[in-house]
C-alpha cells in the first residue's frame, strides 16, 4: 500500500510572550517541531506498511528548514520526504495550501491512502486534510481514533465524533485525518536516525510542482488576516481562603450564583 | 505576486515589527528590518510600524460580481431529529448581522423526518428555511451532505454561511469552501459586519489562543465561517414569528464512506456542549478518587474532562482529554482540580467564563488564569464542595 502522510513544521510552543511596552508578542527562539497530530499520522502510515508492505511518503509545503523536520520523519521510519517550498507559495491559507500540497501529491505518483493530522497546533483549523482530499476529488474522514481492517481497496475505521464513536468503511483511494488516540509513536532508533542523517530530500519548488500562480500563496488565498492582536484577559484574580470547610462554603455559593444567571 | 519589502530610507530599526511578526521572521541588521524567509505575508508588521517604512503589496485579483450574492446562511445541524444548540445561537447571531445589510436570514436544513423542526428554525430567527427532506440524508456524512450544501449554495447564492463548530461542522465545512474555492475560517469566536465594505470580519484565536486574527475574504463569496458553540446567545424562541418554509427535491448523492454503526457514548452527554466541565489532573491521586470529581459533577449537572495524564494512565478515555492534543471545550464553568495549568492544556480552553482552581500547590500556573482559586488537597474540598451543593438544593 502507498501511503502519503501530510506533515507540517509548527512553533514547539504555543506560549506567547507580551513585550509590555509594545504590547505585541516575541516569538523568538522558540524551536520548531513536527506537530503532534501528525507525529500519529506517521507512526499510523509506518504501522501500515510493516504490516502489510508498501512505502510511505511524507509531504510538507513549508520554508527550506522544514528539510530537517522531513529527516526527523525518516528517523521515523518513513520512506521518503518531499518538500514544497518556494517564495510563491508564502501566504497560503488552507485552501491555496491544500492546492500546491496536492500538486505535490500527483507528482508522487500513485497512492491508496493518504494520512493527515487533525489539525495543526499553530493554526488548529482542521481544514488542510477535508480540503487536500477535495482538491484530490478522494474521499475523506476526519478524527479517525482506529483502523480496524484494511483491504486492497477499503478500510474499516473508528471515528471520534461529538457524540461517541462511528464505524465506517471508506473505499480507497481516500483521506484520513487522525487523532492521539491512534497509536503510541515509537521513538527513532540509532539505527533510523543514521539512514535520515544520509537521506535526501526532494525539493518541489513552484515550477517543478506545477501549479497554478493564481492558486498558491497569498493570491490562491481568499481569506487575509486583517490583523492580528494579543487578547487581553482581564482576569479577577480571587483566592479563596479559610480552613477547607470554610473554602468549600464559599466556593459553592460562587458556583450556585453563577450557576443561576443561566 | 505579492510582495513586501522594508523601505531602508524610512526604517529606524525601533523593533515595533519584529515584535508584532506572529512567525518570527523579521531580524534587525544594522539598525534596519530584514524580512527573511519565514515571513507569511500576513501583514501584521505593517500596522505596527510607526514610519510607514514597510511596503507591502497584495496582488490584484480579478474580482466578479459579488452583489449577485446576498443573505445570511446557517446550516441548521440535527441528529436524531433535534437541533443542535449551536445552530439556534447562529442564527440569532445572523439576525444581528442581517440587519446590518438589511438582508434575509436562511436556515437549510438537511436530513430525514426533519420537517418539525423547520418552525423550530423559525422561531430562533430564520425568515426562511431550506429543507431538503430524503431518505439518503438520514446520516450525516461529509461528501453528501457537502455536495447537497454546494448545490444549494450555488444555485441560491447566500453572500455569507455560517457553520457551528462541532465536529461535523468542522468536517463538513471544508468540503463546501473548498469545492465552490471560497474562503472558510475555521472556530471564529467573533463575528461582526463591516457594512461599507460589506465584509464579514471573522475573529479567530491562533497559536491556542495566545493571538487572535481577524480574517475577512473579500474577493470571494459566500464568506464561510465556522462558529464555536457557546460564544453566542440565541433569541427567546418566538413561536408566532412567521417565516417561509421551502421543501425541495434533490436526486440522491452517493458517498464513498458508509456508516456502520453509531456507537454513542452511554452518558449521552457532550464535552463541547457541556456548560460546567470538572477538569480532572494528576493531582487527583487515583483512579478511585475519579469518582470524587463525578459526583461533583454531578451535582452540579455537570461533566467530567481531564489533563492528558489521566488519559494516558488511563483513568478516564481519551474523549475526556482536554488540551491541544485533545478537546477543546467552552463551558461556562471550568473547575481544574489538580491540574497544574500547562499550556497544552490551557490551549483547550476556549472563551470560559469563569475558570476555578484547586490545587495544592500555590504556584501552579492554573492560577495565573483562575478567576477563583483555591489552594488545598483536592481530595478534601472536593467532598466538600459536592456535599453544599447537594445541600443548596434542597
Ligand atoms: C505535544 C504535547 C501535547 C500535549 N497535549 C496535551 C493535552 O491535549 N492536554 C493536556 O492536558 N496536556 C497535554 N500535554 C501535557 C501537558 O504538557 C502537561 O504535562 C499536562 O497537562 C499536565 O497534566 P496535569 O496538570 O494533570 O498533571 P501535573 O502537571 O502533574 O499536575 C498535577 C497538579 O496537581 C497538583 N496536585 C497534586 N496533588 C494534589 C492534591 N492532592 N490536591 C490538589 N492538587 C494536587 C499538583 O500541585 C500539580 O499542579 C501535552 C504535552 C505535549 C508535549
Ligand atoms: N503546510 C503543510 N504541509 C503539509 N501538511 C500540512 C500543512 N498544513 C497542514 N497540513 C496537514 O493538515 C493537517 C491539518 O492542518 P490545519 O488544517 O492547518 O489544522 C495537519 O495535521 C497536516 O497533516
Amino acid at each position: 500500500m502507498k501511503i502519503v502522510v501530510c506533515i507540517k513544521q509548527v512553533p514547539g510552543t504555543n506560549e506567547v510572550k507580551i513585550d509590555p511596552e509594545t504590547n505585541t508578542i516575541i516569538r523568538e527562539n522558540v524551536p520548531a517541531i513536527i506537530n503532534p497530530f501528525d507525529t500519529y499520522a506517521i507512526e499510523e502510515a509506518v504501522r501500515i506498511r510493516e504490516e502489510i508492505g508498501g512505502e510511505v511518503i511524507a509531504i510538507t509545503m513549508g520554508i527550506p528548514g522544514a528539510k530537517d523536520m522531513l529527516k526527523e520523519a525518516i528517523s521515523l521510519r518513513i520512506d521518503k520526504g518531499i518538500l514544497l517550498t518556494d517564495r510563491k507559495f508564502a501566504g497560503a491559507d488552507t485552501l491555496a495550501t491544500s492546492y500546491t500540497l496536492s500538486k505535490g501529491i500527483e507528482k508522487a505518483g500513485e497512492f491508496d491512502l493518504i494520512i493527515c493530522g487533525k489539525q495543526a497546533t499553530d493554526g488548529d483549523t482542521a481544514q488542510v486534510g477535508p480540503s487536500l482530499a477535495r482538491n484530490l476529488g478522494i474521499a475523506y474522514a476526519t478524527d479517525i481514533s482506529k483502523i480496524i481492517e484494511i483491504k486492497k481497496d477499503s478500510i474499516k475505521c473508528l471515528k471520534i465524533t461529538d457524540d461517541g464513536y462511528e464505524e465506517i468503511e471508506i473505499k480507497l483511494p481516500a483521506l484520513i485525518t487522525v487523532v492521539k488516540e491512534i497509536n503510541m509513536p515509537k521513538l527513532p532508533s540509532i539505527k533510523s536516525m543514521k539512514v535520515a542523517e544520509k537521506s535526501e530530500i526532494e525539493v518541489l519548488t513552484f515550477h517543478s510542482s506545477g501549479a497554478d500562480e493564481s492558486r498558491t500563496g497569498l493570491k490562491g488565498s481568499p481569506t487575509q488576516v486583517r490583523k492580528t492582536f494579543v487578547p487581553v484577559h482581564e482576569v479577577k484574580n480571587e483566592m479563596i481562603e479559610g480552613t477547607a470547610e470554610e473554602k468549600a462554603t464559599k466556593l459553592s455559593e460562587i458556583l450556585i450564583k453563577l450557576k443561576g444567571v443561566d | 505576486m505579492a510582495s513586501i519589502n522594508i523601505i531602508e530610507d524610512k526604517c529606524v530599526g525601533c523593533r515595533r515589527c519584529v515584535a508584532a511578526c506572529p512567525f518570527n521572521a523579521i531580524e534587525i541588521i544594522d539598525k534596519k528590518a530584514h524580512i527573511g524567509e519565514k515571513c507569511n505575508l500576513c501583514g501584521s508588521c505593517v500596522e505596527s510600524c510607526k514610519f510607514n517604512a514597510i511596503d507591502f503589496q497584495r496582488d490584484e485579483v480579478k474580482i466578479g460580481d459579488l452583489s449577485i450574492y446576498q443573505g445570511i446562511w446557517v446550516f441548521a445541524e440535527q441528529r436524531y431529529g433535534q437541533l443542535k444548540t449551536v445552530s439556534l445561537e447562529l442564527l440569532g447571531k445572523a439576525r444581528e448581522l442581517a440587519k446590518t445589510i438589511n438582508v434575509k436570514v436562511t436556515a437549510v436544513l438537511l436530513g430525514h423526518k426533519v420537517e418539525p423542526l423547520s418552525k423550530e428554525l423559525v422561531a430562533y430567527g430564520a425568515d426562511e428555511v431550506l429543507m431538503v427532506d430524503e431518505e439518503w440524508l438520514n446520516d450525516f456524512n461529509d461528501h453528501i451532505y457537502g455536495e447537497t450544501m454546494v448545490n444549494l449554495i450555488e444555485e441560491y447564492k447566500p453572500e455569507i454561511v455560517l457553520i457551528g463548530a462541532t465536529a461535523k461542522g468542522r468536517s463538513l465545512a471544508p468540503h463546501i469552501s473548498s469545492t465552490i474555492r471560497t474562503g472558510l475560517t475555521a472556530d471564529c469566536t467573533s463575528l461582526s459586519m463591516d457594512v461599507e465594505k460589506r465584509l464579514l470580519v471573522q475573529t479567530r484565536p491562533a497559536f491556542g489562543g495566545n493571538l487572535m486574527a481577524e480574517i475577512i475574504c473579500p474577493n470571494n463569496r459566500p464568506q464561510m465561517a465556522t462558529v464555536r458553540p457557546k460564544v453566542f446567545k440565541p433569541l427567546e424562541a418566538d413561536y408566532n414569528r412567521q417565516g417561509k418554509i421551502i421543501k425541495l427535491k434533490k436526486e440522491p448523492i452517493e458517498g464513498s464512506v458508509k456508516l456502520i454503526k453509531n456507537i454513542d457514548n452511554a452518558e449521552g452527554i457532550n464535552l463541547s456542549d457541556a456548560n460546567i466541565i470538572v477538569g480532572v489532573g494528576r493531582g487527583i491521586g487515583s483512579e478511585r478518587n475519579i469518582r470524587l470529581a463525578q459526583e461533583l459533577a454531578d451535582a452540579l449537572g455537570g461533566t467530567l474532562g481531564s489533563s492528558r495524564p489521566v488519559v494516558d494512565i488511563g483513568w478516564l478515555p481519551y474523549s475526556r482529554q482536554v488540551g491541544q492534543t485533545g478537546k477543546t471545550v467552552a463551558p461556562k464553568i471550568y473547575i481544574a482540580c489538580g491540574i497544574s495549568g500547562a499550556i497544552q492544556h490551557l490551549a483547550g480552553l476556549a472563551d470560559i467564563e469563569t475558570v476555578i482552581a484547586i490545587n495544592s500547590d500555590p504556584e501552579a500556573p492554573i492560577f495565573k488564569i483562575a478567576n477563583y482559586g483555591i489552594v488545598g488537597d483536592v481530595r478534601e474540598i472536593l467532598p466538600l464542595l459536592t456535599e453544599k451543593i447537594r445541600e443548596s438544593k434542597k
